[in-house]
């Protein structure tokens, strides 16, 4: 729930231009984002990373095919949004709203494991991150990859991550 | 699946050795377009094993606050290495595909210096390659990544077999 509950429901442009600006100042921050040309679309609060094909993006040209590090890198951008983007969204949406302008801190990967389905096309690549397990200290997401067909995932991954402490040290 | 290749490992009759070998593997392995775009650079070949490096680059930062590499760089790094390594195994006759790689991150890459990856790969079925590799920047006694995977395999038949 948006809003303080009794007032009138804010205008919808209000709301978005809010959100949206949270969420490019997100994804701003990361320069190997922009390296990969990844971006990331937003219905609410879902987001669907966006990976449009491009020539560098390729392992092995006598395929072609995306390179794995490529369709890693993508997974673990969309894992560690999803998860920057779930603790922003509490902040922007949630009950202390409005005061919350501390940029927020990214998660850091502990692990990352990556199952290759099939092979990457030469073409799009979308994928949505869930978050299994949202602890203070570690958190838990799964995230697949898919191209053409959503049912047919080309990777999927899995990882966890160590959540950036508000009050560093002491967030047991 | 991943990248790597149709490239083809070092062969007993016809295919070049030695010094031929090293140079036409480091040409197609850096010819990749991604590998490319990282500035990989191979560092040694030998049979089961890889050595390259990733330069240290302000595109490819994860985290801006502290200028630490993002991962996915380091997973790109790590995977290159781990499948020439499964090329470079001397039982092999074709290229390979990753199945599967797991990258723990122990500790935050140096900013500013560059990242070496070691792979071995170091068993083999008829089918399956696994293998496994670490990440070091200056400081190669506390490794920065590690990384185990399984990949696609095809072994040259055995005499009698």
């Amino acid at each position: 729930m948006s809003g303080t509950g009794q007032g009138r429901p804010e205008p919808v442009q209000v709301v978005k231009q809010r959100r949206d600006a949270a969420l490019a100042g997100l994804v701003a921050r990361v320069p190997y984002i922009r390296f990969l040309g990844v971006s990331f679309e937003r219905r609410g609060d879902e987001l669907t990373a966006v990976m449009p094909f491009e020539e560098k993006l390729i392992g092995n040209p006598m395929l072609p095919a995306l390179h794995g590090g490529a369709t890693a890198g993508f997974l673990e951008v969309t894992a560690i949004i999803g998860l920057g983007w779930a603790l922003l969204w509490d902040e922007i949406e949630g009950a202390e709203r409005g005061g919350a302008q501390a940029p927020v801190r990214l998660p850091k990967t502990i692990d990352f494991t990556v199952d290759y389905l099939r092979s990457g096309l030469p073409r799009d690549a979308y994928a949505r991150a869930h978050v299994t397990r949202a602890g203070r200290r570690y958190s838990s997401v799964r995230v697949a990859a898919w191209q053409d067909n959503r049912d047919r995932p080309f990777a999927e991954a899995t990882g966890h991550f160590l959540m950036p402490g508000r009050a560093a040290g002491n967030d047991g | 699946m991943s990248d790597t290749s149709e490239f083809q490992p070092p062969d007993a009759d016809g295919t070049p050795a030695g010094e031929d070998m090293a140079r036409i593997a480091r040409d197609f392995m850096e010819s990749l377009p991604h590998a490319k775009a990282l500035n990989l650079s191979l560092l040694a070949l030998g049979p089961g094993a890889a050595e390259f490096a990733l330069p240290y680059d302000a595109a490819l930062v994860g985290d801006p606050d502290t200028g630490v590499l993002h991962g996915g760089a380091v997973s790109a790094l790590l995977d290159t290495a781990c499948g020439a390594a499964v090329i470079m195994h001397p039982e092999g006759t074709e290229g390979t595909a990753t199945l599967d790689l797991r990258i723990d991150y122990m500790r935050a890459a140096t900013p500013g210096q560059r990242l070496i990856a070691r792979a071995e790969c170091y068993h083999v079925t008829r089918n399956v390659a696994f293998a496994r590799a670490v990440a070091l920047d200056d400081d190669s006694d506390r490794p920065v990544a590690s990384a185990t995977g399984a990949f696609s395999f095809t072994a040259r038949p055995r005499d009698g077999a």
